[in-house]
């Protein structure tokens, strides 16, 4: 690469990251500070925003949040893992009269906008009671409804030589076994990726957890948030931007560590198609 | 190759009352057993809410009570009295119409600017995608809504304050065109460069061409996402739509129908609107396709 492109890119990611560098360094920034000026460093460093946090936010306090996050997240990261390896495994390597017509219909349902069903699947949890709980945003996860992740399981499969379910079987291996001692182990990045690509999701939707949960104890991050933008007092900003700023710290630990496989495992997803 | 070794595999199997037989009646009725879990949600938690969403778009219901029967009545109020809709539409066409074309210049040219060797790629090309990861957060719309709080009083500037947090996430699409330039054979360039094809020359019949199919896949799946954008739009404009409808994006007009005012019938009717619109598009770009879409007959 020349001299010259990385200049360029560096003119342009200096924009792009700017407004994650802007929100980190804002945090410590007072309050009439923040609203005056979109300076990156701050004039007077202060940690009265975070202090705020400690206090509570609608009765609750703020780890409350944390907690329902990662509990919703993380029950999400594993359903989707193993509700989609399932499906997956089921369309990558077996045979069924149906597999063509499902595969396709499974595809196609990628496209298919959240909000279409949400109403008619809001009403079903209703009649179940689930409502304002975090059945809602889990059992979808269970059922395999995120067909991204079976596509992206089941490209992954079809990389694994077939030799090896063959000569599994030759041991007298069954499929259950296959699965679950040469195809899982194979496909673990498909997995880890599949995992953190919900959890990062799931973290970060607004909308469904938005129709569903609604007691100040259930609550989670997003809507935590939610619960800053009507205030219309300078004051609240401070705490506001504190909060939204460890509300990605996550999410920023998790790309750190796994960017290479995340990005990949995107990028693949485009490709083979 | 591979195609060669399975042959006699495949035809070993299905020998009647042999071993390999009965493992394949196993796999079959097996492969069911795997597919349960896909198989309950596809019943319960989509094809029949689609059947119930459509039953419910032609009812008054307003979640507590039984629905009632109105007819078309949804749909006509929708298509020929609401105005609010007409502007959701219009907020929805506008952003789509231009956050798209932006995104997908930006990811492009971007993928061509870091496809070169280097140590480096790594690190940018990570640095590019983070933003789309973050895009969605609520965290990252307050951000948006503290940096941009003089425009998001005007309508235009609001509207296009939503587009630039839309074009921040082009990281997304990128990494989908980095990884299909890198598929394009160098050798093409090679030959071009020998019959004395200049940089422009090359990126029009090679890159272009070549990379059809993944722009055509971008393009597709980026419309798709543009329409269902919410968060964004939630945040900025405090749940109104405003000012004046220019932000009322259709996802958070449908939100607001049925989940504040609890018109869930009008709302149904409103997320079929959104199913078939977002269909015949789908349709429409998978016709233009045939026009400038190449695929090469190596795919297998």
């Amino acid at each position: 690469m020349s001299r010259l492109r990385h200049a360029a890119v560096l003119v342009l990611l200096a924009p792009l990251l700017y407004p994650i560098a802007w929100l980190f360094l804002a945090s410590f920034k007072p309050p009439a500070e923040i609203v005056q000026s979109l300076a990156l460093l701050p004039r007077e460093y202060i940690l009265d925003n975070y202090r705020a946090l400690a206090g509570e936010i609608a009765g609750v306090h703020a780890w409350q949040f944390f907690l329902n996050s990662t509990l919703v997240a993380g029950a999400c990261a594993i359903a989707n893992i193993a509700s989609c390896s399932l499906a997956a495994y089921a369309f990558a390597r077996l045979r069924f009269r149906l597999r063509t017509p499902f595969f396709a219909f499974t595809l196609a349902t990628i496209m298919l906008p959240v909000h279409i069903v949400t109403i008619p699947q809001y009403s079903l949890f209703q009649r179940f009671e689930m409502v304002d709980s975090f059945w809602p945003l889990i059992l979808p996860k269970l059922l395999a409804t995120d067909a991204f992740f079976i596509f992206l399981m089941v490209q992954f499969m079809r990389t694994i030589p077939r030799e090896l379910d063959e000569a599994a079987r030759l041991d007298g291996c069954g499929s259950i076994r296959i699965f679950g001692k040469v195809v899982l182990p194979l496909v673990r990045p498909a997995l880890v990726t599949t995992g953190i690509f919900t959890f990062i999701w799931t973290w970060n939707d607004f909308f469904s957890q938005l129709i569903y949960l609604s007691s100040p104890e259930k609550l989670t991050l997003p809507l935590a948030l939610r619960l800053f933008i009507d205030t219309t007092d300078y004051n609240a900003f401070g705490p506001m931007l504190a909060l939204s700023a460890l509300a990605i710290v996550p999410i920023l630990l998790f790309f750190a560590a796994f960017q290479r496989l995340l990005v990949e495992g995107f990028a693949t997803s485009g490709l083979k198609g | 190759m591979t195609t060669v070794l399975d042959r006699p595999r495949r035809s070993a199997e299905p020998t009647p009352g042999s071993k390999a037989r009965r493992r394949y009646g196993e796999r079959a009725s097996i492969a069911y057993l795997f597919l349960s879990p896909w198989a309950a949600g596809m019943v319960l938690l989509t094809l029949g809410p689609m059947v119930w969403l459509l039953y419910l778009s032609f009812t008054d219901y307003d979640l507590f009570t039984e629905p009632e029967w109105v007819g078309f009545d949804n749909y006509v109020r929708m298509l020929t009295v609401d105005p609010h809709f007409w502007n959701a539409v219009g907020a929805t066409s506008k952003f789509v119409l231009i956050s798209v074309p932006v995104q997908l210049v930006a990811a492009l040219g971007v993928a061509l600017l870091i496809n070169r060797r280097s140590r480096a790629q790594g690190f940018y090309r990570s640095a590019f995608y983070a933003p789309s990861l973050l895009g969605a957060s609520v965290s990252v719309a307050l951000v948006w809504r503290v940096i941009f709080h003089d425009w998001i009083g005007q309508p235009d500037r609001a509207l296009l304050a939503l587009v630039l947090l839309a074009v921040w996430q082009f990281g997304a699409p990128m990494v989908i065109f980095l990884a299909g330039l890198q598929q394009i054979p160098q050798e093409y360039y090679d030959a071009a460069a020998v019959d004395g094809a200049g940089p422009w020359r090359s990126f029009l019949r090679i890159t272009i061409p070549m990379l059809s199919p993944v722009i055509f896949f971008n393009l597709v799946l980026d419309t798709i996402r543009a329409f269902q954008v919410f968060t964004g739009a939630y945040v900025v404009s405090n749940g109104t739509g405003g000012p004046s409808d220019s932000t009322l994006f259709y996802t958070l007009y449908l939100y607001e129908k049925g989940f504040v005012e609890f018109k869930m019938g009008y709302a149904s009717a409103m997320s079929w609107f959104l199913l078939v619109v977002i269909a015949l598009i789908t349709a429409l770009l998978f016709r233009t396709a045939r026009g400038w879409v190449f695929y090469s007959g190596d795919d297998s």
